[in-house]
């Protein structure tokens, strides 16, 4: 290959890049197969997947965008990035679309196929913004990848609009050049994926490879970036999404238990994947029932537990509402049960295909009467399978349904995972019981199904076929010891507390603090998937030299034993939620400590840079700094780190100034 | 394509897999030690009479019988049994039943619901345990009324009816549960009485033996908020024309001194002629196939059932043809999975995956 200009390799510490383009142009899966190869590099990473409900909203409409951002990394980083360094546009509405996360200074590849008068018109664009000088302050490339992988790939005798289909890999393949990534594995995965379809498969390779070579032969571009792999913990890692590290965990929890795991669950986005994973994993004794609705999958997984097995269902907020009675009937029957609400943007339908952390208040609350249960939250997309580890140890010990809260962001989000080595994951031992376990007024020994262990208060678990233990539960109100009906006004008051008592003790963990010298007088507390933009608001506070203590609950009821003392320990608490202050709420209920909330709502996860900019104005308000001469928090949320990226076509790197 | 060999057994069984007796068992030992709170005069005494005296009959453990139920006055039924047992919520039983049936093929898994829990509430778990052809026994106590809430109408009552939700009459047109149950294609579908405890027990023996969804229709006097529904069917002098006997091999034939019968009448269609009017007399009844492949025979025998106040209906076995259970394939899946693919250490190369990287 002949080249006039030398190609030079600059170094990056970190990129975010996004691909988009119609939801038919294939972007979830291009952005897959990026992450495949950033991974594969060694590269830590995070990704956010973002799509429209439609399956298959009208071609190059604004509805029908779909996107894929991924933030990878020479350190370890904790979120897929506020905003893109480069911005991958299949067509005028992906431009469209995107354009207002996109900072100045930022690099976008266009195809530009699909800039037609009329196709512009029809998203709003009077004029062509590649031509009117709009985008001038972008660093512009506009390329006609569809009609260069149309050529590419003339050989294999496709239609055109079959080629076409293939210029998802053309800009795949381009990126790859851009950023040295290795690409057997694409190639690999190309050949399985359309191996029944050989003209298929050979023109996505074609396409692929072109998009490669295009970048290392023709001159649009001389710079190719490098970022080094990151320098994690020793081990052995993949990458994993939420919903698949959540499956995992499941079969894991239920495995290390010794039991059968039966799931029963009706579709749901973002639910469903689960459903899809656990299905496939039969030959770990796992069974899966879709069933008619979201209470039947519920009550068919409290149907097997009744019968031994670990009950799991799987929802996300809507389903959760329906199953509640059944969930309910969970508690008071007492038997283990893991309900999995991976949440979405509610109230109602919503937006199905958008994140929020709005059901901590249903999942605490939405029963009738006093039924308490345990709640954990994943805080990543690879700690969805601790958490699932964790549901079934708890379930299973204290004899509860468990809730475990995940959410869309975290379902469909994927970040690297140190594989854990199965041996040293706890066990849990069911300890059935076998024989009756007291006896009666007459001296004979008999079965007493709410006999509790003094330690944790879990009942004592016969399941049918044990012979001489045959027994009837139910929902009305059970007599102490005996399980029998009763109506008695001591009795139900004794029991309402036992299973408050029952919950209330569960063993937590304490709650950790990262306080790096003990002097912060501001925490951020947080709950679930806002981990990773409140650690990397920290990381921002830090680095412009505020103080800024942080933890993060993964057990939101119980909640750990030390969290009164950690909040009075700091004189002011900022709670930053993806929800009107649901959290902030039952800490001051609990703690008469006045939080301070932080709600952001907006289908999307929580922005780091915001954040940011708000705890530094937080620090600076406690340490008495009067609002004109705070700057922290401007400081923090102005933070880059390290190069920013720009892609200049005459191979000049510049460094965009303000925030990202 | 060859066909798929589910691996089924070839008689299929309603009890095959639940461990057998190893000493006779008597009625008492099916007694529970609460004491039974149904209303004096309840049909539901007769169900559970002749339920307890049957168990024993079925020769298997105890401990392996498993009862399961919603909300509703018949719902009480599994406390007076001793089995195991679960009262659940409203109209949910079927759907619960379905996990444990799925979870444990060592049980006899039955279902004791209402015509409000199965049928109003519940409708929706009821139809679709019935196409899936779980492998459980579901008891329908039909009263035609709402008696634990003391006395609403039901989807079964009779249009007009005046309770103290309707007190100008219902408008409500009531499901016919057999049609209902036809319709989901259910592979066993009967109907018998309360109070005739020796025909009770024979659909009951026939329900449990069935592999598959059982659905028995039991018409329930409640005699409190709907005293006589089914009076035609235990009058001695209405009877024999009320009942309309479902004999599989038999024609059906009725009546004080057999003077009805039942005939083929246009598409699809049966119904009831005096044999006397007929040009081949008792040659031209229907002779009774319970194992009528095609549901629309069944239908047809269901729909000559009285819609309004009760004067006529058919008891027996509608229909009780073979189609494989859910639970067994859903089993058959896991086991085929386990066979072919192997568990050995694989949890932890399942966690591995494919595409690993190293940090040292």
């Amino acid at each position: 290959m002949n080249r006039t200009v030398t190609i030079e390799v600059k170094q990056l510490d970190r990129v975010v890049i996004r691909f988009a383009g119609d939801s038919g142009d294939g972007m979830q899966l291009t952005g897959d197969r990026f992450t495949a190869e950033t991974a594969s590099f060694g590269n830590d990473l995070s990704t956010l997947p973002n799509f429209p409900a439609e399956i298959r909203a009208p071609a190059g409409t604004l509805p029908g965008v779909s996107s894929f951002q991924l933030h990878f990394a020479d350190h370890d980083i904790l979120t897929p990035g506020d905003a893109p360094d480069v911005l991958i546009a299949m067509n005028p509405a992906a431009l469209k679309a995107n354009l207002a996360d996109v900072p100045r200074g930022a690099t976008l590849i266009v195809d530009t196929a699909d800039f037609t008068a009329r196709n512009l018109k029809r998203i709003g664009y009077d004029e062509n913004p590649l031509e009117t000088g709009e985008l001038d302050s972008y660093h512009l490339v506009p390329l006609n990848l569809t009609g260069m992988t149309v050529e590419s790939v003339k050989e294999f005798g496709l239609t055109r609009k079959d080629a076409s289909r293939a210029k998802n890999m053309y800009a795949l393949g381009l990126v790859s050049w851009l950023f040295q990534r290795p690409v057997e594995s694409t190639i690999l995965f190309l050949e399985t994926k359309f191996a029944s379809k050989p003209a298929i498969r050979d023109a996505n390779i074609a396409a692929f490879r072109a998009g490669y070579n295009f970048g290392e032969t023709a001159e649009e571009f001389s710079v190719r970036y490098e970022v080094k792999p990151a320098r994690m913990a020793t081990g052995t890692y993949r990458n994993i999404s939420g919903n698949l590290a959540l499956a995992y965990g499941l079969v894991a929890g239920a495995q290390r238990a010794g039991l059968p795991l039966v799931l029963g669950a009706y579709p749901i986005t973002p639910a469903s994947d689960v459903l899809h994973e656990l299905s496939k994993l039969k030959r770990f004794n796992v069974t899966t029932i879709q069933a008619e609705d979201e209470i039947a999958g519920v009550g068919a997984a409290l149907g097997a537990a009744f019968g031994g097995a670990l009950g799991v269902t799987t929802s996300s907020g809507p389903g959760i509402s329906l199953k509640s009675e059944t969930i309910g009937l969970g508690v008071m029957l007492e038997l283990p049960l893991v309900v999995c609400d991976i949440q979405r943007a509610g109230p109602s339908t919503g937006m199905p295909t958008k994140t929020e952390q709005a059901d901590l208040l249903q999942v605490m609350f939405g029963r009738n009467g006093e039924a308490p249960l345990p709640v954990i939250a994943a805080q990543s997309p690879a700690d969805c399978f601790a958490i699932a580890v964790e549901a079934a140890r708890i379930a299973v010990t204290y004899r509860t349904p468990v809730m475990v809260l995940s959410d869309g962001y975290l379902a469909n989000g994927s970040e690297p995972w140190q594989i854990p080595v199965i041996e040293d994951l706890p066990t849990v031992d069911p300890n059935f019981t076998v024989e009756p376990n007291a006896t009666n007024d007459k001296g004979e020994p008999v079965y007493l199904p709410y006999l509790r262990d003094p330690e944790t208060l879990a009942r004592a678990w016969a399941i049918p076929g044990t012979a001489g233990l045959d027994h009837r539960i139910g929902g009305l109100e059970k007599e102490d010891k005996t399980g029998n009906i009763s109506y008695d006004p001591a009795n139900h008051d004794l029991m309402i507390r036992t299973r408050q008592a029952k919950v209330d003790g569960i063993t937590v963990p304490p709650l950790e603090v990262d306080d790096p010298d003990g002097t912060a007088k501001v925490l951020v507390l947080g709950w679930g998937s806002t981990y990773g933009p409140i650690g990397a608001a920290c990381r921002r506070v830090r680095k412009v030299g505020g103080k800024i203590a942080q933890a993060h609950l993964r057990h939101l009821n119980p909640f750990p034993a030390n969290l009164g003392d950690v909040l009075k320990s700091y004189d002011k608490v900022l709670v930053p939620e993806m929800n009107l202050g649901q959290l902030a709420m039952l800490l001051r209920a609990k703690y008469l400590v006045d939080v301070v909330s932080y709600a952001q709502v907006r289908g999307m996860p929580l922005g780091a840079a915001e954040l940011a900019g708000v705890i530094g104005n937080l620090v600076e308000e406690t340490e008495g700094i009067d609002d004109d001469a705070r700057h922290l928090g401007a400081d923090a949320a102005a933070v880059t780190h390290g190069e920013a990226l720009k892609i200049e076509p005459n191979g000049h790197l510049h460094h965009p100034e303000g925030a990202r | 394509m060859s066909t798929v060999d589910l691996g089924l057994p070839s008689l299929p069984g309603g009890l095959q897999g639940v461990p057998a007796a190893t000493e006779p068992q008597n009625r008492k030992e099916y007694v529970s030690d609460q004491e039974v709170r149904w209303c004096p005069g309840c049909g539901d005494y007769a169900v559970l009479a002749a339920f307890q005296g049957f168990l024993p009959e079925l020769g298997i453990k105890r401990e392996n019988v498993a009862m399961v139920s919603g909300i509703g006055c018949s719902s009480r039924f599994p406390y007076y049994l001793s089995t195991y047992g679960m009262h659940s919520i409203h109209g949910r039983a079927p759907a619960i039943a379905t996990g444990l049936a799925v979870a444990r093929p060592d049980l006899s898994v039955w279902v004791v619901t209402g015509d409000g829990d199965a049928l109003s509430i519940g409708g929706n778990h009821l139809i679709h345990t019935l196409r899936r052809n779980v492998n459980l026994k579901i008891l329908l106590f039909n009263n035609r009324i709402y008696g634990l809430t003391k006395g609403q109408y039901s989807p079964t009552s009779e249009p007009g009816k005046v309770t103290k939700s309707t007190p100008m009459g219902s408008v409500d047109n009531p499901f016919n549960p057999v049609s209902l149950a036809l319709g989901a294609e259910a592979t066993f579908v009967a109907r018998t009485v309360d109070s005739d405890r020796k025909h009770l027990t024979s659909v009951l023996r026939a329900a449990a033996e069935h592999r598959g969804t059982s659905f028995v229709e039991i018409y329930q006097n409640c005699p409190i908020f709907n005293d006589n529904a089914f009076d035609a069917f235990k009058n001695p002098e209405t009877r024999d024309d009320a009942i309309i006997p479902l004999v599989h091999g038999e024609p059906i034939r009725f009546g004080i001194d057999g003077h009805l019968g039942v005939v083929r009448d246009g598409f699809a269609s049966l119904a009831v002629r005096e044999v006397a009017d007929l040009p081949n007399g008792e040659a031209d009844l229907v002779v009774h196939d319970a194992h009528t492949e095609d549901p629309a025979y069944a239908f047809a025998l269901s729909r000559l059932t009285d819609a309004g106040v009760l004067h006529r209906a058919p008891v027996g076995i509608f229909r009780s043809v073979e189609r494989p259970a859910y639970d067994d394939l859903v089993r058959q899946q896991v086991e085929t999975a386990q066979q072919t693919q192997g568990t050995g250490g694989g949890l932890q190369s399942l966690l591995t995956g494919t595409d690993t990287w190293t940090v040292n």
